[in-house]
């Protein structure tokens, strides 16, 4: 069902919400940005409408609610191995196209690659839901249309602001009263998408071996400085590493846990011994970039990247991946003659 | 509700401590349930660490898993643990090879150093066919002290076509000394199109071991090879054992070469 609500109306929507879910959404955190005196968009959890960011896309994504930046798997003590509990409250994710795309793909590592579920994504996984956030204008460096990802139809309902209205499509029955009761009126409502980015990008159907080992890469061995940003601000990037620790009182209590990686960063190939893969920072550009828009396909059908730009909004060398991309698929061409 | 914890590490008393050289030890974890050779195992120490080995030997409520000293979780395991105590193991994971496609004809397997461990159980099974004489070994080691499971070599060199060989040795040595590659060229194969191979170990030796194999008209095609990579989940998760399209935990660890070839990481 289609409604219009007021300001005063979404906020009480929210409030009766919350009552049930929990709301997690960007937020703008003033003076918490990178420089002095910058802003960031981050998610958190809301109790109202007006705290939510409705305008400008996160810098940071949703992941941290599914996958957390460092997330307890097990306790131990003496001989004992506890699992490690987690909050099981339901939660209701604001999120736009390109997230909701890329919660597909993570879907698509955690519980469908291999014949074995992720444990801990799965159980995160199933006490949330999406709604979305109409995107009515391109963000900055965003080339989801390109990829395919300015879409999405599995959402519980979308949030449009306009003219000082929320225009509201809710899609789950058991969240409709929340809205209904606090409406100004019923419409039609279609969520906003995005139809026309800045930025466009080409992608090669097929990459030979022989573009592995170019020279196309060279540039980002002299540029990049593998701190791992793109990837922790990636909605789709999903490597995590499994650390154990104990706690120094007494060495007996310790706990094992699963912290985010990153492909770009030293120690991802590392093995006891010494062995190590991909040394140069443009050999570690060339896995994530094939990764995103090619061997991901490969396996699945269909790429990885949504085209968010995040990455290319937080790389402190300026290193584009849409140009990247771009580049990849000329290169290719190129060497094909 | 999500299904089973993967990750929980299943309990495994340590049956026996077979010791095969300096750094290298078979750990018998008590097991049982399916496995095949060439899968791996997590082993599991709480507070320390986990690290993925091979299964080095299929017993009726055991695995072998053989063990070199060299990182973290393997120092751990050497220093603190005898027979008899209890630690974590989770697994079997990866694909393992696939015994009864070898057993069909001859076989070729090189093998060098502790990649002899993936590859034991394929010969143990090999030897309990009714044709033990068409499996042909190359098992290659750095220098005498390091020749691992040599009470399997003595178990098998009446039944099958067995070559221990070392890198190099003091004088006086009376076993064979040379690379791997060198008694390839000289197996007695009778048909060449249909004979199969196994190479394992360091990647210089696969490669090299290779190119022996194809100069003898050796297909392609019949040629596996097991890898290794940096893992942590070995469900293929998290991500670090990928290279390409393939996932060395679930896709592998166990590749026809042709397909392996085209891997670059």
């Amino acid at each position: 069902m289609g409604y219009v609500l007021s300001n005063e109306g979404i906020n009480k929507a929210f409030e009766a919400l919350r009552k049930e879910y929990r709301i997690f959404a960007p937020v703008l955190k003033v003076g918490e940005g990178r420089f002095k005196d910058t802003d960031v968009i981050r998610y958190d959890f809301v109790d109202s409408y007006d705290e939510v960011e409705m305008d400008k896309r996160s810098d940071f994504s949703y992941k941290d609610i599914v996958t957390p930046l460092s997330e307890s798997m097990f306790f131990f003590t003496e001989d004992q191995i506890r699992e490690a509990n987690f909050d099981a409250s339901p939660v209701i994710v604001l999120m736009r196209a390109c997230d909701i795309n890329a919660v597909e793909r993570l879907d698509q590592i955690f519980l469908a690659n291999g014949e074995h579920n992720d444990y801990y994504y799965e159980r995160r996984r199933e006490v949330i839901k999406f709604a979305l956030i109409g995107c009515g204008k391109t963000c900055e460096d965003g080339f989801c249309v390109d990829m395919g990802s300015n879409k999405a139809e599995d959402y519980v309902f979308s949030l449009d602001p306009k003219d000082g209205k929320v225009y509201v499509n809710v899609k789950e029955d058991d969240l409709d009263a929340a809205f209904a009761d606090n409406s100004e009126s019923s419409a039609d409502v279609v969520p906003q998408f995005v139809t026309e980015n800045e930025v466009h990008v080409e992608r090669p159907e097929e990459v030979p071996l022989t573009l592995f080992k170019d020279e196309m890469w060279d540039e980002y061995s002299k540029r990049c400085i593998n701190c791992g940003r793109c990837n922790f601000v990636c909605p789709t990037c999903s490597c995590f590493t499994i650390q154990d620790l104990f706690f120094t009182d007494n060495g007996k209590v310790g706990e094992r846990r699963r912290v985010n990686a990153s492909c770009m960063v030293d120690g991802y190939t590392d093995v006891a011994g010494g062995l190590v893969q991909r040394r140069s920072n443009g050999e570690r550009m060339r896995f994530k970039v094939l990764h995103k828009v090619y061997d991901f396909r490969k396996i699945f059908g269909y790429d990885m990247c949504v085209g968010c730009g995040r990455c290319d909004t937080v790389c402190p060398e300026y290193i584009s991946f849409s140009n990247c991309i771009n580049k990849l698929n000329a290169r290719v061409k190129e060497l094909e003659g | 509700m999500a299904g089973k914890n993967e990750y929980t590490p299943m309990p495994s008393r340590l049956q026996d401590i077979i010791k095969q050289a300096e750094n290298e030890w078979t750990f018998r974890f008590t097991y049982v349930g399916p496995v095949k050779p060439g899968q791996f195992f997590q082993v599991s120490i709480p507070k320390v660490g986990e690290a993925p080995i091979s299964v080095s030997g299929i017993g009726e409520d055991f695995v072998d898993l053989t063990i070199r000293k060299v990182g973290k979780v393997t120092d751990y395991l050497f220093e603190n643990f005898q027979a008899g105590d209890s630690l974590f193991i989770r697994g079997p994971y990866g694909n393992g090879f696939d015994v009864e496609e070898y057993a069909k004809g001859e076989m070729i397997i090189v093998a060098g150093g502790t990649a002899v461990s993936p590859i034991r159980g394929v010969v143990q099974y090999l030897c309990k066919t009714d044709h033990p004489q068409d499996t042909h070994l190359i098992a290659g080691f750095k220098n005498p002290d390091e020749i691992m499971f040599k009470p399997d070599f003595e178990e098998w060199k009446d039944l099958i076509d067995l070559t221990v060989t070392v890198d190099g040795a003091p004088e006086g040595y009376e076993g064979n000394v040379g690379l791997v590659t060198q008694y390839i060229p000289d197996i007695p194969i009778r048909d060449i199109e249909s004979c199969k191979a196994i190479v394992v170990g360091p990647p210089p030796m696969i490669k090299f071991s290779i190119i022996e194999l194809v100069k003898r008209g050796f297909n392609e095609e019949h040629i596996w090879i097991s890898d290794s990579r940096k893992m942590s989940c070995g469900i293929g998760k998290c991500g670090h054992c990928r290279v390409n399209s393939k996932y060395i935990c679930i896709d592998g660890p166990v590749f026809k070469y042709t397909e392996h070839r085209a891997l670059v990481d």
